[in-house]
């Protein structure tokens, strides 16, 4: 399939390079080995394919079906008709790295604008042009820190409430480093705080990384925590929810190093976890110490402004094994949905999507506060996920709301043993009051059936 | 004219899209953690329609015409691709949703994981590495967790042939290994002596992309897998060129012990402008405990009137968690797409045809520019982008100079082993018509840095921008377009 070559095309093609079969272009592969079966189902027609893979996905209770109160660092915000519009444009999705920026300003310039609008979100001066995701971003920021300090600062205060994942993955990328200290647990994750996070703080440690908001939803203003930080030499990065930078002070506020996210809300689906979008942005000073392509404006020979890649000398094609990281090229049409959402939404979009969050998500808590048995922290300032202490076990309770047509919330037992009746809940603007009022009744009457 | 930037057309007050009044009551946030300013563009839906529309005219794309690009794989994207892994189903589904309410999802990974182990004879296949390089992480992870477990720590170095990509050495580095140089021969093989020579106890393993950078396959590729393994090493396949060896070879039958598969190249998702890629990683049987967290398996067997129920497991002695979730996931539906449509017949016909296409031009191009290794090659070849009568004239003229005709250079200075290297790949997806208008014009630069070299020089002439100052833009660094400060 798709392949335009007719028979007697392809004879004269063999004819010219003196083969007789195309067989015969592969006598230098182990004869052994050469052709051997292979045990697949018969080629589909696009009609065909399209009915099966229809059919798969029909097989999903997907989130068009269900009212959505999941979240945990993947979320169900709305997305502008005009950003996948654009996106579908085959000049830019067929398109690959910019290597010939004469022919790729328009990959650079939109690479420019996202690094602009990243760092002017996260109040940061500087932004690269995106990681693989969250979790991998986080990890990166780890691995500049390493590399700043040379390897003579090694260890890492992860702060036990960010995204499991994140900790899984950065524990794997610094792994292969000898001699590192990871210092990611506590006793009790609801007992974390910044106080006990600068309680380990040394003139060892290379990085403090946190979460904003935490993994729980928690918003804690990291002002002070962020000159403690400096004060024993350390770096300070904060992974951060870039929809609640809508109305949360940004983390620049915090004199943070490194400001790190999943840039998946802003105009991605959740698609099942991926592709998704890692951003990272950080201070003019340390812009040469981190990983990933970075686009710069220059000019041509006649002074028309353009766009290049810059600063490769950090990267693995020129420097090989001395460079930080291997990251090529990554997630280039997310970060372009990114753009394209956060130029939609601008000044006042964002800002509303933010409110609406904020909100929808307070009015939830306040309506399930109010029923017998479920209890919320009511110290704990959040942004749009919060944590519910339920009567009865979670899981029974969301296969309830499941069975209901709403999904549930993410049964925090599941990651710490400690919270094994707590379940942390998403709401977005996407969520109206009416959604709200049927999840209140749908938890009342799980727990007066139970 | 060039296009404005969006922060310089924006007009304050301006809104791109409209939300829903609030339904619930108002509530404020602590005014300690209030943001007081947010320096985000305001623009019309329009604006921003055209603005993108005007940037996505300034670049080159397969859709537009030939893309060459060595290494890259630049073959068509089937447009079903971009429709199956919208499919709402698909696209509206959380990755914590419980697993029976997302069975389609897993059945799609499930399926996926079956057949590139049938495709390429490994016993386990990962979804969860994000790019190639990302795979290449995860294969240098699973050597060092593989001799950890054997308590064999001495093994700190892996070997790297000199025709390797950038990512090889970077990646040994990445995952704690020092990497070691080893020289190619002349026909464009690993120098055998020098493996030898450079195998021991230290080995940790190599890792060797077959079809090599230049297109030619290892040809001693059985006797290279055995010098590693009678030392204790693993062998790791940089699955960059596996286009060429689609139904043709089998790696993990040959004796590869890992390899990483690049679904943005082999399998026509979309380069993206530069991603999102997936790179898959396959193991022999003996590896599939490390294989990184998590892979879907069958939970409870199907019967005839019942699927299977699948899940996501964490393998035993897993290497742990590369990224969030389970991979990426829109990525992994359009090859899914992709090899449905093939079948085993279709995809052995896309390596037939990717070595055809680049036999093809190589024996036309040989005949104007030095081919180094003069032997039948795979999906790609390498020429010289220089001549020794014309000392001032680079391949990066050439490059340049093709860009007037319309067609995307090949790659350049790579591999570093050959002088000003034109790294040329056509792919299975190009009509003989287009290969042979490429030659023309490759044919006609040729003799234009022989008449008129100054055309070179002085191309690209009909581009949006001309050659860009790269040392300006790393000295002056301007990185962002619009800072607060600055207003």
């Amino acid at each position: 399939m798709f392949i335009p070559h007719t028979d007697s095309e392809r004879q004269e093609m063999l004819k010219c390079i003196g083969k007789d079969s195309l067989e015969s272009l592969f006598s230098d592969i182990p004869e052994k080995y050469r052709f051997p079966k292979l045990d697949l189902p018969p080629a589909l027609s696009e009609m065909e394919a399209l009915q099966e893979l229809t059919e798969l996905a029909s097989a999903n209770n997907s989130c068009d079906e269900l009212i959505c109160f999941l979240g945990a660092g993947s979320y169900n915000h709305y997305i502008p008709a005009a950003v996948d519009m654009l996106l579908r444009r085959g000049d830019f999705f067929t398109a690959y790295t910019p290597y010939q920026p004469e022919i790729s300003q328009g990959t650079l310039q939109a690479v420019f604008e996202f690094q602009s609008l990243i760092a002017n979100l996260t109040g940061m001066e500087v932004s690269n042009a995106s990681h693989y995701d969250g979790a991998t971003a986080c990890a990166e920021a780890c691995l500049s820190a390493y590399h700043h300090f040379r390897g003579k600062r090694n260890k890492f205060i992860i702060s036990p409430s960010l995204h499991p994942h994140y900790c899984d993955t950065i524990r794997t990328y610094l792994g292969a480093l000898d001699g590192i200290q990871i210092m990611d647990k506590s006793e009790s994750i609801q007992q974390v705080n910044p106080q006990f996070l600068a309680e380990q703080i040394d003139e060892n440690t290379a990085l403090v990384i946190v979460q904003y908001p935490d993994f729980l939803g928690r918003v804690v203003d990291f002002t002070s925590f962020g000159k403690t930080v400096h004060e024993a030499g350390s770096l300070f990065a904060v992974a951060v929810n870039p929809i609640a930078l809508g109305l949360l002070k940004p983390p620049s506020e915090f004199d943070a190093d490194f400001v790190v996210g999943e840039g998946q809300p802003l105009g991605i689906p959740m698609s099942f976890g991926g592709p998704y979008l890692g951003f990272f942005a950080t201070k003019s000073e340390l812009i040469r110490k981190i990983s990933g392509r970075i686009v710069g404006e220059t000019v041509d020979g006649k002074g028309n402004r353009g766009y290049v890649l810059t600063l490769t000398a950090r990267e693995q094609h020129i420097r090989r094994e001395k460079a930080t990281s291997n990251i090529c090229t990554n997630q280039g049409l997310m970060a372009l949905a990114a753009t394209i959402y956060m130029s939609l939404l601008g000044k006042s979009g964002l800002r509303k999507v933010a409110e609406l969050c904020y909100q929808k998500a307070h009015y939830a808590s306040e309506q399930i506060a109010k029923i017998s048995g479920f209890k919320i922290r009511k110290e704990w300032i959040f942004f749009n996920e919060f944590v519910v202490e339920c009567p009865e076990n979670p899981k029974t309770i969301n296969d309830f709301l499941l069975h209901e047509g709403v999904l549930g919330g993410l049964d925090l037992g599941d990651y710490y043993p400690e919270m094994k009746n707590c379940i942390l809940f998403a709401v977005t603007e996407k969520n109206t009051k009416e959604d709200i009022d049927i999840l209140t009744e749908l938890l009342e009457e799980a727990v007066a059936n139970g | 004219m060039a296009e404005p930037t969006i922060y310089e057309l924006s007009s304050p007050g301006r809104i791109g899209i409209r939300f829903p009044v609030s339904d619930v009551p108002q509530q404020e946030l602590p005014e300690n953690l209030l943001r007081k300013e947010l320096p985000m563009p305001e623009l019309s839906e329009l604006d921003v329609i055209r603005h993108f529309t005007h940037l996505s005219r300034l670049n080159y794309s397969i859709d537009e015409g030939f893309y060459p690009l060595g290494s890259c794989t630049m073959k068509f994207n089937p447009r079903i691709n971009e429709v199956t892994a919208r499919l709402p189903g698909f696209l509206n589904s959380h990755p914590f949703q419980p697993i029976e309410t997302i069975q389609g999802n897993l059945a799609v990974m499930y399926l996926l994981q079956e057949w590139l182990k049938e495709i390429t004879g490994f016993h386990s296949v990962s979804l969860q590495p994000a790019a190639g390089a990302h795979g290449e992480l995860v294969g240098g992870l699973i050597m060092r967790a593989f001799h950890k477990k054997r308590k064999d720590e001495k093994r700190t170095k892996i070997l790297v042939p000199d025709s390797a990509h950038g990512t090889n050495p970077a990646t040994s580095s990445m995952a704690g290994f020092e990497p070691v140089n080893i020289p190619s021969d002349k026909r464009g093989n690993i120098d055998l002596e020098k493996l030898k020579a450079l195998c021991d106890e230290n080995t940790a393993g190599l890792m060797l992309t077959n079809p090599n950078t230049l297109g030619l396959f290892e040809e001693n590729v059985l006797e290279v897998i055995r010098i590693v393994h009678d030392a204790g090493g693993l062998v790791y396949g940089d699955g960059a060129n596996l286009n060429a060896l689609l139904g043709v070879v089998k790696p993990g039958m040959m004796g590869f012990d890992i390899l990483h598969i690049n679904l943005h190249k082999t399998f026509s998702t979309p380069h993206g402008g530069g991603g999102p890629g997936s790179g898959p990683v396959a193991v022999l049987e003996h590896l599939s405990s490390f294989l990184p967290d998590p892979v879907v398996d069958i939970l409870e067997e199907g019967s005839e009137e019942l699927p299977p129920l699948y899940g996501l497991i964490k393998p035993e002695n897993s290497i742990g968690r590369v990224k969030a979730f389970h991979g990426h996931f829109g990525v992994i539906v359009r090859a899914l797409t992709y090899v449905l449509m093939n079948g085993a017949e279709g995809l052995r016909d896309v390596a037939k045809y990717a070595v055809l296409n680049a036999n093809y031009l190589m024996g036309i191009l040989k005949k104007a520019y030095t081919l180094p290794y003069d032997r039948t090659c795979k999906h790609e070849f390498v020429l010289e982008g220089v001549w020794d009568e014309l000392p001032e004239i680079h391949a990066l003229d050439v490059a340049k100079r093709l860009m007037d005709y319309g067609i995307h250079p090949p790659t350049n200075y790579f591999p570093l082993i050959v002088k000003e290297a034109l790294m040329i790949e056509p792919t299975e997806t190009e009509s003989k018509q287009t290969l042979d208008e490429f030659a023309r014009v490759m044919l006609q630069i040729a003799k234009e840095a022989h008449e008129n070299p100054e055309l070179l020089h002085e191309a690209p002439h009909h581009t949006p921008v001309g050659r860009l100052d790269e040392v300006k833009a790393a000295r002056d660094l301007v990185l962002c377009c619009w800072r607060p400060e600055n207003d």
